[in-house]
Order: structure tokens, then C-alpha cells, then sequence
């Protein structure tokens, strides 16, 4: 008797390693992440002219064919460009040439607002690394706006804020990033 | 002394219970089961991501459509070159065929979840824009608009 008791349950393992089995072969690990963006939808033939940004108001970010890096008008490393957009976004030193900033009311308080908004272009031979390097660098930025902004404001990290916090600290500092019609140049 | 009293062999150890073996089995299966996601398609593109520090998570998995481009594995480049391609589910297909991919996609999601859908671009880092740029605007023609840059975070 004691005999058969053991055989019934050393098949419940065998049957337990053959299911582990199966999952092990059909299924995948990990999540996916990445830079989640949003596409701008394609607009009416007749308005096309209609939406004119100030040009203060833009920086235009450029890769070109040779993976080389323009903001602005001027050559950069990746490496400066984080700065270099902060300091777009915030204009510190309210300079002319950089975007104007508008009061933004959220909750009867006021905050300052900046207009700017980067313009991403590409090349049709630019890398996808490369192109992925300068998006994180622009998300960067931005983070870190929202990181200084939500420890002024509320004293802790804008991760660590409660959603409504968050949306808000979202309006203010919003994630202007227009990735622009391609240019059929530099074709490969 | 030993629990089976008078047995006149003391070398034979009792035999060990195989009674808790079925437990740590299933306790693992358990595991994989929780942990691991249904592998949708086979892999027909090699693609290495693309490394990006401020990666966030794709919370819905399900509300997702997988795009691939990379250049063929090996076993497919005497067929289809070593030049990147895009692979749709289980196929190499063109940026004309994004439209009706999409449409199957969106078909099989339920009408409340469709405005949520994202669009998982995954591409090989080595891949030049140009054919992500159409497959953008092939997007944009059908607005899917969330799209998702899949890439990895940096090894720290």
C-alpha cells in the first residue's frame, strides 16, 4: 500500500516537470521599455500654413548622414546638448533670442510656462543609435526640468510625487519634442 | 537505535521522501508561470536595442503591436538579403503592409482599448532612419499614433 502512495506522487512531479517544460520553451522574460512618444497626425492639406511658432521659439535639433549633431546652428557634441536644451527651456537670463516663457494658472497658483519646442530632424542615413542617443538626451532634459521643478515646488523628486502632482508639474513643463517631416536628403 | 528498529543491516540509509519533490516543482512552475510572458512570434530579424537611460516601462503589454526591423538572421539572408527589413508577425512584409497590420491589430483589441493601443517600434541600432522614417508616416496615414522606441537600459 505505503508502495503505491509513492508511485502516485512521483508522477504529479513528472507531470509538474513537463507543464514547467512547455512554459519554460513557449514563453519570454522581461518587459518591454523604451522612449514612448507621440506622433503628430497629419494635418489638412488647407491648414498646413496656418500654424506659425515664432522662431525664438524653436531649436532645431539635426542629425545628419555622418551621424553628427546640430542645435541650433551650431555643430555640438551629444554630450552638451542636455545643457544646451535645459538652458532653451528655461531662458534664465530671459534672452531675446531664446523662447518666451507665458504665466501658466494651474489650481489658483501661477507658474511660469516656457514656449519652447524642439524640432527633431533626420536624415534618411542617420543611425537608429544615434537617433535613440539624442532622444534620450532631449527626454533627459526634460526630466531633469521636471526633477528641479517638482523639488522647488513640492520639495521631493517628480518620480516620487503623487499623480495629480505629477500631471501637473506635466503641464507645466511639458515634453515638446516634434519630430519633423523627413527630408528626402542625403538618400542612401 | 534506528527507526526501523531491528533490521539487521545498519548501512541502508531510509529511503528519502519524494513527496516534497512535487511541491518544489510546482512551486517552480508556479514561478515561470507569473514571470514569464507567452512568446508571440519567432524572431526573423536580428535586433540589438538600442541603449537609452530614461527608458520607461510599457505598462500594457497586451495593448501592444510589435514592429521589427532589423536585417535578416542568417538562416533567412540567402533569401532576403542582409539589407534591414520589417517583420510583421511572423513574416517579412513592406510599409504597405503596416496599414492592414495595424487594422488587424486594432480589430482584435476591444473598442474601448483601441485608443490606447502602442505601437512597439523595435529596431537594430545599426539600421539607418530612412525606413523608420516611412514606417512613421505609413503610422501617422493611419494614426497609430503612440509609438514606443523599444530600447534597453544601460548595464549599470
Amino acid at each position: 500500500m505505503a508502495r503505491r502512495k509513492f508511485e502516485a506522487i512521483g508522477s504529479t512531479a513528472d507531470i509538474a516537470f513537463l507543464l514547467l517544460c512547455y512554459f519554460l520553451m513557449t514563453t519570454t522574460m522581461g518587459e518591454q521599455s523604451g522612449l514612448q512618444r507621440r506622433l503628430p497626425p497629419i494635418p489638412d492639406t488647407e491648414q498646413v500654413k496656418d500654424q506659425k511658432v515664432n522662431r525664438r521659439n524653436i531649436i532645431i535639433v539635426r542629425i545628419n548622414s555622418a551621424d553628427k549633431l546640430f542645435a541650433g546652428s551650431e555643430a555640438m557634441d551629444i554630450t552638451l546638448l542636455k545643457d544646451k536644451i535645459k538652458e532653451f527651456l528655461t531662458n534664465p537670463t530671459n534672452d531675446p533670442n531664446l523662447p518666451e516663457k507665458e504665466p501658466l494658472e494651474v489650481d489658483g497658483k501661477t507658474y511660469i510656462k516656457s514656449k519652447g519646442v524642439i524640432s527633431l530632424q533626420n536624415d534618411r542615413g542617420t543611425s537608429y543609435q544615434a537617433y535613440i542617443a539624442v532622444q534620450n538626451e532631449l527626454v533627459k532634459a526634460v526630466n531633469e526640468l521636471r526633477d528641479d521643478f517638482s523639488r522647488a515646488n513640492f520639495g521631493k523628486k517628480f518620480s516620487r510625487l503623487s499623480e495629480e502632482e505629477q500631471e501637473l508639474v506635466k503641464q507645466v513643463i511639458p515634453q515638446n519634442i516634434s519630430e519633423a517631416e523627413p527630408k528626402d536628403t542625403g538618400k542612401k | 537505535m534506528s527507526k526501523f528498529g531491528n533490521s539487521n543491516n545498519k548501512k541502508e540509509v531510509p529511503q528519502a521522501s519524494s513527496n516534497s519533490l512535487s511541491d518544489i516543482v510546482f512551486m517552480l512552475l508556479f514561478f515561470f508561470m507569473v514571470t514569464t510572458q507567452m512568446r508571440e512570434t519567432e524572431q526573423k530579424v536580428k535586433i540589438t536595442m538600442p541603449v537609452a537611460s530614461e527608458v520607461a516601462k510599457l505598462e500594457r503589454k497586451d495593448l501592444s503591436a510589435n514592429i521589427n526591423i532589423g536585417s535578416p538572421t542568417l538562416q533567412y539572408q540567402a533569401k532576403f538579403g542582409t539589407d534591414a527589413r520589417i517583420q510583421l508577425n511572423d513574416s517579412f512584409k513592406s510599409v504597405n503592409d503596416i496599414r492592414d497590420f495595424i487594422a488587424a491589430e486594432r480589430d482584435a483589441m476591444s473598442e474601448a482599448e483601441r485608443s490606447l493601443m502602442t505601437v512597439n517600434l523595435r529596431v537594430d541600432q545599426d539600421v539607418r532612419m530612412g525606413i523608420v522614417s516611412d514606417v512613421k508616416q505609413e503610422l501617422r496615414r493611419c494614426s497609430a499614433l503612440k509609438i514606443m522606441y523599444a530600447a534597453r537600459k544601460p548595464a549599470e
